[in-house]
């Protein structure tokens, strides 16, 4: 049998490349600890280099993270919870009250992710221009909640339908009203459906960066915008950078390795299991 | 649908009244939104408006259209973004597989090769850029520089030498995961004992791999293509971030917002962001068509 030794050699390659494709990533957190001048020292530093937790001080300390990080929670949870409170009802119908024209409206929703919002942006601008939306925490959140509806409503529908049909006929029967009916019954049972929809949007509305590089500045940049300040000359130290990419990307990263199946299950819209 | 789990029960018109005030709600955000710019945009196409100019939006016909498609700068932008779109999917869909491939087989730790492999996937894109472009190509001290300088080469100048192709290496960095995860999943699926039945029949793993792995793989893989045409074609803070536009790395996206933020031409503008949006359309309808083939088989 020659199975064993060549199930080793595999283990050992996949081992490389996998180390391979997060390297970039442990670079930088090696990089976050280094001094500036380390960081750029040639050759490079793997571990032999004085520790310190100095970049991660300066980050934190210096006023414009922490508004950054403020915004893009209250971005990123707020443009989610809209989109959920949008979405829980309209897959409520979709999943057990269709119409003729509910097939239809499921393709239409997700057409809409086909265009590129490049497409919308010149009459968004002017009108957030007018409105006062730009560089508003409002203003993202209408955006993302919008870009991010069709996908919850897709992934909110597959779960939904999952939940037997009878336990919401039962619950009518008793007389429960239509509210109680969403909020009471199904909510608990397609509770793991929501929760995984919840981290999906809530990631992308995290890491979106069109919007909000052009619609946000000062105010209400969140944390993309932050770390895009690093691409100017006078933003250029390296291990400060990491420091703050590492600070700008662990939450989602971790919350991305907890729920790794769901979240690529719900981005093929369960065509994927 | 399911039409059969509503007929038969009381309400049935209720049932359906409520389901259609649940979903206005949703259908009027998303039809407001999609609508409403696309016309003002189709309008905004047709005036002569710029920022900085007079006021008066004078009607101008299709004159921003030929001025667009005359401009030099329009065409490398229609190529780059299919050209980006391209090599990011040969290089996430090429590696993906092979990767997927030997995950399938592994058995010693197998959930944290996936936390490593899925990681990249969650980065946010402006930080991409800057990592690639600053820790690992920078070209006097990035990290693959030094791996230049073992092999005794000259350090390659990635964004000077090769802009669009290095953004595509980035893009691809952070989509390869989604690849991955996707065939991964697919090939645990798959049929083991039509595998083994072919080995036994002394097929070889190149032959098994061809004309069953790979057939059944074709689904998975037209979604990725979809999938990651419709996130690559809005690619815009990996340019934004590493060479901030130029000719020979804007896309139809960077194009529309270099028009407005640097020359104020709302016009043009208007009538690039028409083109991206007919462009995205026509790639969809292919795309839309292939999956519904695949689907089929």
């Amino acid at each position: 049998m020659r199975r064993p030794r060549s199930t080793i050699a595999f283990t050992i390659l996949a081992w490389c490349c996998a180390l391979a494709i997060a390297f970039p990533l442990l670079w930088t957190l090696l990089t976050s600890f280094k001094s500036e001048l380390e960081a750029i020292s040639f050759p490079p530093k793997f571990l032999h280099f004085s520790w310190t937790l100095a970049n991660y001080r300066d980050v934190l300390s210096e006023g414009d993270y922490p508004t950054a990080l403020y915004n893009s929670l209250a971005i990123s949870i707020g443009s989610s919870a809209f989109a959920l409170m949008l979405a829980v009802p309209a897959a409520w119908a979709m999943a057990f009250a269709p119409s003729r024209h509910t097939r239809f409206l499921m393709l239409w929703m997700l057409s809409t992710k086909m265009l590129p919002p490049v497409g919308a942006l010149i009459p968004i601008f002017l009108f957030y221009r007018d409105w006062g939306l730009l560089d508003t925490q409002l203003g993202v959140i209408v955006l993302l909640t919008v870009g991010n509806l069709p996908i919850a409503v897709w992934m909110l529908y597959s779960n939904f339908k999952e939940v037997p049909v009878e336990i919401l006929e039962a619950g009518r029967m008793d007389g429960a009203s239509l509210w109680q009916e969403i909020l009471v019954i199904l909510t608990p049972l397609a509770l793991p459906g929501l929760a995984s929809t919840f981290f999906l949007i809530f990631t992308l509305a995290w890491n979106e960066s069109f919007w909000t590089l052009n619609v946000t500045s000062t105010e209400a940049a969140p944390l993309t915008a932050f770390i895009s300040s690093f691409s100017s000359p006078q933003g250029l130290f390296w291990a400060k950078l990491s420091a703050a990419s590492m600070l700008s990307i662990a939450p989602v990263v971790v919350i991305g390795w907890l729920c790794q199946r769901q979240l690529v299950r719900g981005l093929t819209f369960g065509a994927v299991k | 649908m399911t039409a059969s789990t509503v007929s038969g029960s009381p309400g049935r018109s209720h049932l359906r009244l409520s389901g259609r005030l649940l979903v206005a709600p949703a259908l009027i955000m998303l039809l407001v939104t999609s609508i409403l710019p696309f016309i003002v945009t189709v309008r905004f196409s047709l005036i002569d408006y710029r920022l900085l100019g007079p006021k008066e939006h004078v009607f101008i016909g299709l004159t921003n259209y030929t001025r667009l498609l005359t401009d030099p700068a329009f065409l490398p932008a229609l190529g780059n973004s299919l050209l980006l779109i391209a090599q990011v999917l040969a290089i996430s869909i090429g590696l993906g597989l092979g990767i997927a491939l030997l995950l399938e087989r592994v058995v010693v730790g197998r959930g944290l090769l996936r936390i490593l492999v899925v990681s990249p996937f969650f980065v946010m894109p402006p930080v991409a850029a800057l990592l690639w472009k600053n820790l690992l190509m920078a070209p006097v001290s990035g990290f693959f520089a030094w791996i230049a300088s073992l092999f005794g080469l000259q350090a390659f100048d990635w964004f000077a030498r090769a802009p669009l192709s290095s953004i595509a290496l980035i893009v691809a960095w952070q989509w390869l995961p989604f690849a991955c995860l996707i065939l991964l999943t697919s090939l645990q699926s798959f049929d083991r004992e039509q595998r083994e039945a072919a080995e036994l029949d002394g097929a070889s793993p190149f032959a098994i791999f061809r004309y069953l792995v790979l057939p059944y793989l074709a689904r998975p893989i037209a979604i990725v293509v979809m999938m990651e045409t419709i996130f690559l074609l809005s690619v815009f803070a990996e340019i934004f971030v590493t060479t901030g536009g130029g000719r020979a790395s804007s896309n139809l996206a960077f194009l529309v917002y270099s028009q407005v933020m640097f020359q104020y031409d709302i016009g043009a503008a208007s009538a690039a962001g028409l083109v991206a949006v007919l462009f995205a359309n026509i790639l969809a309808y292919f795309l839309v068509r292939a999956v519904g083939r695949s689907l089929d088989a």
